[in-house]
């Protein structure tokens, strides 16, 4: 990072991406190159995993430590959970939600994949395009993530062939014709080496596309965000009651989508009343406009009743309104699903109950294909369920729209996340 | 036309003030942690944001080791006294007295692991279901791996193997009585982020941050603020240095770095050139590899 960095920090976007696969794929060899060569591991950690290598006796630094982060996934050299990771070039800040090959795959890549704008697949060249893969691409498309980038690693194991790439990238490509992926790209590398990971390899003149890091650097997301849709689900209502704003009624909130403009025609869902969007605040600015993901206030003209759940949309725009719900699932706990079972159920800033009222299919991961016949939704399973809500829910469908078409389902016994859910 | 995009201290901004906004709308009792250092003071920062006109419909905690830095708690004063913000203040002396935790022993004596004992019993005392603190992913190995709610059981402690999933931006705060939640809303921020928003929103901050003459200590490569609470070691002497803090807790466990930073450009310029992180200089987490993690378990902020 150069002095330039700090003049670009007032137009430097943020980019989120997940990785997923296991240490055989050189996952943690590429996070390290890509931490390492953009100078964001220090060398304090630097001699820390140096240290700690040397005790568990490896011949050479092991940079998974870097990301294996507690002492059980040390000690067992596993990696348990999503950790997070942050490097930043004079483009782009960027957020690595590393997610693990092993333990409880699927339900981590789909908590890393959630917020994610980009994955990274890793595909060993020398084993090709494996069920682990799939699995991957599938996620990724099931998750909405809308760049998907297969880098193929290990590419000085096998001469750097261009037939190698090129068969993967077929094979590849058959199993994503079946898959929602919007904008794929294919790169071959070697990660520990160093090959089209920052710098361009001098070993592939086949290949004339995008180094890694460039194409981290310059993938077009400016469209990732949906930009039609004005939803603003109300977070918190602010009344200070206080002498300088004694009738001061704001509605906070973040936009989940779209844009709001001081003026526009709204209407309150669930009450169906309608307004004017009188003012956008900010601290202490007033905006024209607000655009999604911002974080703001808005006052209307009119004196309505409104609650944190309740939704700000256009009057002409709005979400669809239903009770009855049918929606993708991953089951993320070690409960099975039980069937007709009541959940509580999280949904922009709603909370209401619901009832499952059947599985529709389930997906076997590696083959994609829909089973009819078993209904029983363990952990990491993948499927379709039809749900009723207490109440009715505003949403689009989650193909539409992540923010107001994913929701999660608690167990009320435990409290805990049990399902995370994307509306059909 | 307009490009409808967010910068990524924009983006950052919009997403800690949705966590804390969460917070206030998801708990009845919530704290936010306040220590006088400078991910405290943003965290603070942004919750003036998110609730403009308003007061913050929460108050600060500081749970004060006795062992602070004289200008970290007059700015503290100064900057509830400005925003007309509740302060409250618990006492890791009082614990010690009341004989709720042993005082450590030693030149390398801290109270810095005492000072969850004094947290516990505070979220006790005032009931607290959600205590936000200013911890961030980047610092720490253990805190790469913390969720922005994170639940604590009914002895304030972390299980790290067993979170909950924490999916796109819904927060999940049930909890039973008794239990209670840590909530980051700035977990992702970076070092450097923090530096430029605060260059960026002219934050005023401590002047410790900035470069100034100081007597100190090395100690196993860290400089140590002379103070009452530092006993020397033999071989060790004062010596007068220019220096400034990249963190500030603890007197007797927060190391300085020589630098002649005396502007916000000056130190975003060392921060982005720098090859240490800032917990570098932190004693407290080199006593062994999993010491965070070890007092995070605990109930460590």
């Amino acid at each position: 990072m150069d002095a330039k960095t700090l003049q670009n920090y007032e137009t430097s976007e943020l980019l989120r991406f997940t990785t997923a696969g296991s240490v055989d794929d050189g996952k943690s060899t590429l996070i390290g190159r890509l931490l390492y060569d953009s100078k964001a591991i220090f060398e304090d950690q630097m001699e820390a995993i140096e240290e700690a290598s040397m005790r568990s006796g490896a011949d050479e630094v092991n940079l998974a430590l870097l990301t294996d982060g507690l002492r059980a996934e040390r000690e067992q050299g596993i990696t348990i959970d999503v950790a997070y990771r942050y490097f930043a070039t004079p483009k782009r800040k960027f957020i690595i939600a590393d997610t693990p090959g092993h333990v409880q795959y699927t339900r981590n890549m789909v908590t890393g994949a959630s917020t994610a704008n980009a994955a990274l697949i890793l595909v060993d060249a020398r084993h090709g395009v494996i069920e682990q893969t799939l699995r991957h691409a599938f996620i990724a498309s099931l998750l909405q993530i809308p760049h998907v980038v297969v880098c193929v690693n290990k590419m000085d194991l096998v001469d750097y062939s261009e037939e190698v790439f090129e068969e993967i990238r077929t094979v590849f490509m058959g199993f994503a014709g079946k898959l929602a992926i919007k904008d794929i790209h294919f790169i071959p590398i070697s990660a520990l080496k160093g090959d089209n990971v920052v710098n361009r390899s001098t070993k592939m003149d086949w290949y004339q596309g995008p180094t890694l890091m460039y194409l981290l650097e310059h993938v077009y997301i400016g469209s990732d965000n949906n930009h039609i849709d004005a939803r603003f689900p109300v977070q918190y209502v602010i009344r200070p009651q206080s002498a300088e704003y004694p009738d001061y009624r704001g509605y906070a909130g973040r936009l989940a989508s779209g844009t709001l403009r001081k003026g526009d025609a709204v209407v309150v869902l669930p009450s169906g009343f309608s307004s004017h969007v009188k003012s956008i605040d900010f601290y202490k600015d007033s905006l024209d406009i607000a655009y999604a993901p911002q974080s703001v206030t808005i006052t209307l003209e009119d004196d309505i009743d409104i609650s944190r759940g309740d939704m700000i949309v256009r009057e002409n725009n709005r979400p669809e309104i239903s009770q009855d719900i049918d929606i993708m699932i991953c089951w993320l706990n070690d409960k099975p699903m039980r069937p007709g079972g009541k959940y509580a159920l999280m949904h922009t800033s709603n909370e209401v109950r619901c009832m499952i009222r059947d599985v529709k299919y389930k997906i076997d991961i590696n083959t994609l294909d829909r089973n009819n016949e078993d209904k029983s939704i363990g952990m990491n399973d993948i499927g379709r369920l039809s749900i009723r809500t207490t109440k009715p829910l505003y949403f689009d469908s989650y193909r539409q729209n992540r923010v107001t078409g994913s929701l999660i389902l608690i167990d009320e016994a435990t409290n805990e996340t049990v399902c995370a859910g994307m509306i059909v | 036309m307009k490009n409808f995009r967010l910068n990524h201290l924009r983006e950052l901004e919009a997403e800690s003030i949705y966590v804390i906004r969460e917070v206030a709308a998801q708990f009845e009792r919530p704290v936010m942690l306040f220590s006088g250092g400078k991910d405290s003071i943003i965290m603070f920062h942004l919750a003036l944001k998110a609730f403009h006109p308003a007061r913050l419909p929460f108050p600060l905690l500081h749970i004060d080791t006795g062992h602070n830095f004289k200008e970290t708690l007059d700015f503290r004063d100064a900057l509830m006294k400005k925003t007309g913000t509740r302060l409250e203040v618990r006492y890791v002396e009082d614990s010690i007295k009341a004989g709720k935790v042993a005082e450590e022993k030693g030149p390398n004596a801290s109270r810095n692991r005492a000072q969850t004992v004094t947290l516990l019993d505070a979220l006790e005392e005032l009931k607290v279901d959600a205590a936000m603190g200013g911890g961030r992913r980047d610092e720490e190995k253990a805190r790469a791996k913390e969720r922005f709610f994170s639940h604590r059981d009914e002895f304030g402690q972390w299980d790290p193997k067993n979170q909950r999933p924490e999916l796109w931006n819904i927060f999940n705060g049930r909890k039973n009585m008794g239990e209670h939640f840590r909530v980051f809303p700035i977990s992702n921020w970076t070092e450097l982020d923090v530096w430029q928003y605060i260059a960026l929103e002219n934050i005023e901050l401590p002047s410790l941050y900035f470069t100034h003459e100081r007597e100190v200590v090395n100690r196993d490569g860290v400089w140590l603020a002379k103070s009452p609470y530092l006993q020397l070691k033999e071989g060790e002497k004062w010596e007068r240095r220019v220096i400034r803090f990249r963190t500030i807790g603890d007197m007797t466990c927060t190391g300085a770095v020589e630098s002649p930073a005396d502007t916000l450009e000056d130190i975003i310029n060392e921060v982005a050139a720098s090859r240490t992180t800032e917990r570098g200089g932190r004693a407290d987490d080199k006593r062994s590899e999993a010491a965070m993690e070890d007092r995070k378990k605990e109930g460590y902020f």
